[in-house]
């Protein structure tokens, strides 16, 4: 994993100190809230409903056993006991005091970990493939790339006050497990046809209020040219964006209102003028960067565990362990595991101190000390020998992490809702918690297979309500909570953004209103097909029938 | 300045602790977190009062967010008309160990 040199720590020291100082200086009076408001801000401290929250930075959601053990210790000393794992790889703590933010921020530092540019309108944190450095279809581990771009954006002074957030995601997969084309700019890493590595760049995706899909701005960018065509992405945003309007600031809004071949042709006017301003572009800091990614000493394993079949035959909850939340690895003899922060009935996302910690010693034994957070909001082991999987599990099942539902229909994506967040419109957790215990039977799951629910509380969509095969929006409906469904969103590379199916519902009302979904697709589905194979097949229709019993019912 | 909008009587004032964070009510006395100890305005004079104490408070560097709340009367206490609030008074819906439902046990 990268470790951070000289710089990154000071950079890190020096922003807790300033951060102490404004805090001081908050508490005596002498900023006002005002004043004080965007320097939070700057530092990942919201104030939330109930609290105040602080968002911790996981750059492209790799953590060391270390820190997510400090994660475990913060949470203890200036919290209450947990974290909630995002769809942006961060972990927000729900309950610090404005009095403690340094000193969390100074435990943070001590194991090169910080809250910088977690919110506030500048490029935040870029995120990545969960199997990152171990999946088998990638063409390398997109993971130095993604740690460039966050050297290159940490700090950047041209891009600290932008007209709004903006976010960059990278993969390095033909399988797009990183959401690239609801990102800002996504990144995918590509052969060329003489065999060169470069980048293909996707532009002015994003969901929220105006959800719109990321569109191919180049197919090929050579490597040495990634960070002066960002540069030149952000500058003509930054310059073109408007700023008028805050619902109408973000870089996709730009993109809708010019064309691609205007915004096009500005980078790469914007792109020509930087080269030629600037020395030749090279990959030293690179390949500086890539080196501290160097891949563990894989042993060389038979392709299959006899351990663990045997294991397996024994043990049907650990086969159905291993049907779902391993996912293939590129060196043979090894798996990446999903420990699903979705058990059943569950608030998806959240652990506990004594859960990380458990997670952070597995990491420590078993996968070459190495963790990563997913959008999906569960943790991830990158590498684990399949011999290890049946002494994991036990592991994980002590502590309440053996949930076997990765990709299922449990495998909520779901906000933090009303129940913490300030600008929620409804609470989504306890919506979760209750589709998590209607579908949460084995055997249903396993018929339904596989089929994504995704859940907001706002229309800021950090839920990604818009891209779940179903999404579910939580909305305000004359003074009650209501929630409208939508179906047919697909995050992946067939990327689509959901069709709403009609009014919204009562809470009470939507775990029959899913039903009536399932039951077409099990009426409907052919050999093999999965819930979104169906509906791309047969198409909205048969769908918006069955839910109009439901929303004619209760209307 | 145009005058800020008030919501329909009876109200509360609601804000947060500056250092805290913690949701907060004004009381007869300064402040409380347990609702049920809430000042109530009646009137329009009382709301002004509540809303002067707010800005005061806030202009202190005590509270932030300072606003008011419209609430019915149950049982004696005041509740607040919409269920943003009513969560505010309580914590989590989903973790009754945590918050002032957990506190002060209602
Ligand atoms: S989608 Fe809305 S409610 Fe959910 S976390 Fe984002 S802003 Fe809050």
């Amino acid at each position: 994993m990268y470790a951070y040199d000289e710089f990154d720590r000071q950079i890190v020291r020096e922003r807790v100190a300033q951060f102490a100082s404004q805090v001081e200086r908050r508490l005596d009076g002498s900023l006002t809230d005002e004043e004080f408001r965007p320097l939070r801000l700057k530092n990942g401290l919201y104030l939330q409903l109930h609290a105040y929250m602080l968002r911790v930075a996981i750059p492209y959601g790799a953590l060391s056993a270390r820190q997510l053990r400090q994660m475990a210790l913060i949470a203890e000393t200036y919290d209450r006991g947990y974290g909630h794992f995002t769809t942006r790889q961060n972990l927000q703590y729900n309950w610090p005091k404005l009095r403690d933010t340094p000193a969390i921020l100074g435990l943070l530092a001590d194991v090169d970990m910080h809250a910088i540019q977690t919110s506030g309108n500048c490029i935040r944190n870029t995120t990545t493939d969960c199997f990152a450095g171990a999946a088998f279809d990638e063409i390398e581990d997109p993971r130095p790339t993604a740690e460039w771009i966050r050297q290159w954006s940490t700090l950047h002074p041209e891009f600290d006050w932008l007209g709004r957030k903006f976010k960059i995601a990278v993969t390095a997969s033909r399988q797009d497990r990183a959401v690239l084309k609801g990102h800002d700019v996504g990144v995918r890493i590509v052969r060329d046809a003489d065999g060169e590595t470069g980048y293909q760049i996707y532009i002015g995706g994003g969901l929220g209020r105006t959800p719109m899909e990321g569109k191919l701005i180049r197919e090929f960018l050579p490597r040495a040219e990634l960070l002066d065509y960002l540069e030149a992405i952000l500058r003509v945003y930054n310059l073109e964006g408007r700023r008028d309007n805050k619902y109408k600031a973000r870089i996709k809004i730009l993109v809708h209102e010019i064309g691609l071949e205007k915004i096009r042709a500005d980078v790469e006017a914007e792109y020509a003028s930087i080269v030629a301003a600037s020395p030749k572009a090279d990959l030293r800091e690179f390949h500086r960067i890539q080196a501290a990614f160097d891949a563990p000493e894989f042993a060389d394993l038979p392709e299959v565990s006899r351990k663990l079949e045997q294991a397996q035959a024994n043990d049907p909850d650990l086969a159905l362990f291993v049907e779902h939340n391993l996912f293939r690895h590129k060196h043979k003899g090894y798996a990446s595991l999903t420990i699903s922060l979705k058990g059943i009935g569950q608030a998806p996302g959240d652990a506990n101190a004594a859960q990380m910690r458990a997670v952070a010693d597995l990491a420590e034994k078993y996968s070459f000390n190495e963790l990563r957070v997913s959008h999906k909001q569960n943790l991830v082991l990158p590498h684990v020998r399949l011999d290890d999987v049946a002494e994991i599990f036990a592991v994980l099942k002590a502590h309440d992490l053996a949930t076997a539902n990765a990709e299922l229909i449990t495998d909520i994506i779901c906000c933090p809702g009303l129940d913490y967040c300030a600008l929620a419109t409804a609470r989504s957790i306890p919506l979760a918690q209750k589709l998590s215990r209607h579908f949460g039977d084995a055997a249903t799951q396993k018929d339904i297979g596989e089929l994504s629910i995704k859940i907001s509380g706002c229309i800021n969509a950090c839920g990604h309500h818009h891209i779940g095969n179903i999404g579910i929006l939580g909305l305000e409906k004359k003074g009650a909570e209501s929630y409208q469904i939508t179906i047919g969103g697909d995050a992946g590379d067939q990327f689509a953004i959901g069709e709403l199916l009609g009014p919204g519902l009562p809470e009470t009302h939507v775990p029959e209103a899913l039903d009536k979904l399932i039951a077409v697709y099990r009426r409907e589905r052919r050999q093999g097909e999965t819930f979104i194979e169906t509906y791309r097949r047969i198409g909205l229709a048969p769908y918006k029938t069955a839910f109009k019993e439901i929303a004619d019912a209760f209307a | 300045m145009a005058a800020v909008k008030r919501p329909p009587l009876p109200v509360i004032l609601v804000a947060n602790d500056l250092v805290e964070g913690e949701v907060l009510f004004a009381a007869n006395n300064g402040w409380t977190r347990d609702v049920r100890a809430a000042r109530v305005a009646s009137d329009e004079a009382a709301a002004l009062e509540l809303e002067q104490f707010g800005a005061a408070q806030a202009s202190e560097s005590k509270v932030v967010d300072a606003y008011l709340v419209d609430v019915e009367i149950e049982a004696g206490v005041p509740v607040p008309r919409h269920y943003r609030e009513r969560l505010r008074t309580l914590g989590p819906s989903h973790r009754l160990d945590l918050g002032k439902q957990a506190e002060f046990h209602i």
